[in-house]
């Protein structure tokens, strides 16, 4: 993509293939050979985070998939289904989850940096279109997954967010009926968004490639927001930036590692699992963190098409900041003022985001109000008015002149401290709520433990013929049935009998010590009982026998 | 022959262009009415009849019609007394009490149980104006279902209903 490749390969079948589809020089010179500012610091590493992760929800996804019924009788049941019996569905589960979560981390950050840096400004602007338009598509893939599950969250985020619509004048009400596909959200409504968030993500996909595209036409911009010059500006992507996302991705992966494995339900909502209901709304309905400081603008607006209106400006007032921002100074580093107000509007943004999870009443909703309007002031009049009155610092030469001079990483600092602050307000709803769930008791043993397959087939042969008389075999967890009377049910031994007394016509018998060893919880010992003169001797003697058999052990 | 001049084949291009957006139009037409109820949902969404006997006085059941809850409300006389007295004119969507009930049936009130904010369900006998409180975002209904406070911006529509009989509703 950067003219004519100089890429030579050495083995003959390559260079065959290479004069036929010159493949091989399209990756080296784009993700070898490409020239990188030599200046680039860690927040750069965050659009090839964003790469992988869009990888990592793909596959997990299309995995998913293989297991999930996309009707609103079997939906709910077939995630537990996930959960309990898919071989581990439930680490597949809470990684496509919570990295959902993660991507939309990483896309803010890369949003941010581009927002501090410039990256938006003459020549990049179509970059960043692009890029708005992908937070546009993965707001909207986001929502769709959140919907699949078909929990009290699921079904009246889908309501909520269809019924914007129908503030539309005149034709709203007839767009949303045809986006339900019927007169309120059911069946058809769970169809089409499941296959609309299958199909969204492959779109992602395709504008990434014209991201990546434009960014290999227009180059990348540093932190000093000048263009590099010469050789000296610049080193080869392969090995340099490679292994900076490389380090990154890792760090990155940690964290998403640490919210599967150590806390995965914590950016979710409790209510998302009681199964969806259309005639009860939750008391308290928030979406997930990453769309609150959105959320909190709707709901700011006191009128219906108003919040709407105001909703989707402020996603769209984002592909006009290449114009908004009037100032010839690229890099936020050369810009005194407008660095000051830039973590102003990260601060308004992490206090709408909070708001957005608070009930809309009282002062929350001034508050919400008051960050709304200065949300909008910042890119209709501050950035604007910035270009004119500011005074900035002398920009250095070159690239390569202010890398020898040295640098601060004050900023960097900042950033750090203020996704910590938006990580640690991301779910107050689940923090309200003192109860805390009993550990769930893992009846495997580790990765490499396997189940013992007669003795799961005996436990669902008892499931099968007593337990399931009186209730269902759904959200049943398949793997404890071969535990010993399996988890929770209680083990009712029946034909028991005494060693002194008569078996009678009982052919597999047991006494009651041998019984209680082997795992039973109560037993049901009929004739020698109640065909005995005197039933209570022969209880009495059985207490006893069990009581022995206790204090021998 | 000046460049400017139209000729025929100008003509052929623009006539072929028309065609081709005319079958593209005519294509996309299906694609999008798949998505608009189907004739099953619409054949379920036939009126349904419910017996208003067992409900006493007080009382708000809650029937589903189209996928949509229904409120059935039996009104007391300090409830109607409460809709009749608001002055019509300061509401927010200004409706009087009788027009959203039968006359001679006042005691009976029938509401699209939705929020005409973002869809959500009031919860019954709740709020300042003792009718309907939406959870979601705060809204207030009076004891007629019209909106008196928050971001709806209507009163909770009355469903198409005729009585049947005295004790028997019909709903669509």
């Amino acid at each position: 993509m950067s003219g004519q490749s100089t890429y030579q390969p050495q083995n003959a079948v390559l260079r065959w293939i290479e004069r036929r589809l010159p493949i091989g020089g399209l990756i080296h010179s784009s993700f070898v050979a490409y020239p990188t500012p030599r200046n680039l610091n860690y927040w750069w590493t965050f659009g090839g985070i964003l790469s992988i992760m869009l990888v990592v929800q793909l596959v997990t996804g299309i995995v998913l998939a293989m297991h999930y019924t996309p009707h609103v009788d079997h939906a709910f049941n077939s995630v537990e289904h996930i959960m309990r019996d898919v071989n581990y569905g439930w680490l597949l589960r809470y990684l496509h989850a919570n990295g959902a979560s993660m991507f939309f981390l990483a896309a803010y950050i890369h949003m941010l940096r581009g927002m501090y840096y410039g990256s938006y400004k003459e020549p990049r602007e179509v970059l960043w279109i692009l890029g708005v338009i992908l937070l546009l598509l993965m707001i909207m893939t986001g929502f769709m997954g959140y919907v699949l599950p078909w929990g009290q969250m699921s079904f009246w985020a889908a309501t909520v967010i269809t019924n914007l619509f129908s503030a539309i004048p005149v034709v709203g009400e007839a767009v949303v009926s045809w986006l339900w596909g019927g007169y309120a959200v059911g069946n058809p409504t769970l169809n089409r968004f499941y296959s609309l968030h299958y199909l969204l993500p492959f779109v992602i996909v395709g504008v990434v490639v014209l991201h990546v595209w434009a960014l290999h036409v227009v180059g990348q911009n540093n932190p000093t927001g000048v263009e590099p010059q010469s050789d000296k500006d610049t080193v080869a992507f392969t090995p340099y930036a490679t292994i900076k996302d490389a380090f990154g991705l890792m760090v990155f992966m940690i964290l998403l590692a640490w919210f599967v494995f150590y806390v995965p339900n914590y950016l979710g909502h409790p209510d998302n699992s009681i199964p969806a209901n259309p005639a009860v709304t939750p008391t308290h309905i928030v979406p997930e963190w990453y769309y609150l400081p959105f959320y909190a603008i709707l709901r700011a607006i006191p009128n219906k098409l108003g919040g709407v209106v105001a909703l989707a400006a402020s996603i769209v007032v984002l592909a006009f900041l290449p114009w908004l921002d009037t100032s010839r100074v690229r890099s936020g580093r050369y810009r005194p003022l407008f660095r000051q107000f830039f973590w102003v509007f990260v601060l308004v943004c992490i206090g709408l985001g909070w708001l957005g999870s608070k009930p809309a009443e009282g002062g929350y909703v001034i508050a919400a109000r008051v960050l709304t309007a200065y949300y909008f002031i910042h890119f209709l009049i501050i950035l604007p008015l910035l270009g004119v009155f500011e005074t900035t610092k002398p920009v250095p030469s070159s690239i390569s002149a202010d890398v020898l001079k040295g640098k601060g990483t004050m900023a960097a600092i900042l950033l750090a401290l203020g996704l910590v602050t938006l990580l640690g307000t991301s779910s107050p709803t689940v923090a309200a709520d003192a109860d805390t769930p009993p550990m769930n008791k893992w009846s495997f043993a580790g990765p490499f433990g396997k189940f013992d397959r007669g003795q799961l087939q005996r436990g669902f042969k008892v499931y099968r013929e007593v337990c399931e008389s009186c209730h269902g075999i759904q959200l049943l967890s398949f793997r404890n049935l071969s535990e010993p009377g399996g988890p929770g049910f209680l083990l009712v031994t029946p034909g028991i009998r005494p060693s002194w007394s008569a078996s009678g016509d009982q052919k597999r018998i047991t006494t009651p010590v041998q019984a209680l060893a082997s795992g039973a919880d109560h037993l049901v010992i009929g004739r020698p009982v109640t065909r005995a003169a005197d039933p209570l001797a022969v209880l009495a003697r059985i207490d006893r026998e069990i009581a022995v058999a206790e204090t021998q052990q | 022959m000046s460049s400017a001049e139209p000729t025929r084949r100008d003509f052929l291009y623009i006539a072929t262009a028309s065609v081709g957006a005319v079958g593209a139009a005519a294509a996309v037409v299906p694609l999008i009415a798949q998505m608009n109820p189907d004739a099953s949902t619409i054949a379920a969404g036939a009126p349904i009849e419910v017996d208003l006997a067992p409900i006493t006085e007080g009382q708000v059941i809650k029937v589903f019609w189209r996928g949509k809850p229904i409120f059935i409300s039996h009104r007391s006389k300090k409830e109607i007394d409460e809709a009749r007295a608001v002055n019509v004119a300061s509401l927010p969507d200004p409706e009087s009490d009788d027009k959203r009930v039968k006359a001679g049936h006042e005691q009976w009130q029938v509401l699209i149980g939705i929020c005409t904010h973002l869809g959500c369900i009031p919860i019954a006998h709740q709020g300042d104006y003792n009718g309907y409180f939406c959870p979601c975002h705060g809204s207030q209904y009076d004891t007629s279902g019209r909106i008196r406070r928050g971001p709806a911006p209507n009163n909770l529509p009355v469903p198409p209903y005729e009585f049947v009989s005295n004790s028997k509703i019909r709903i669509g």
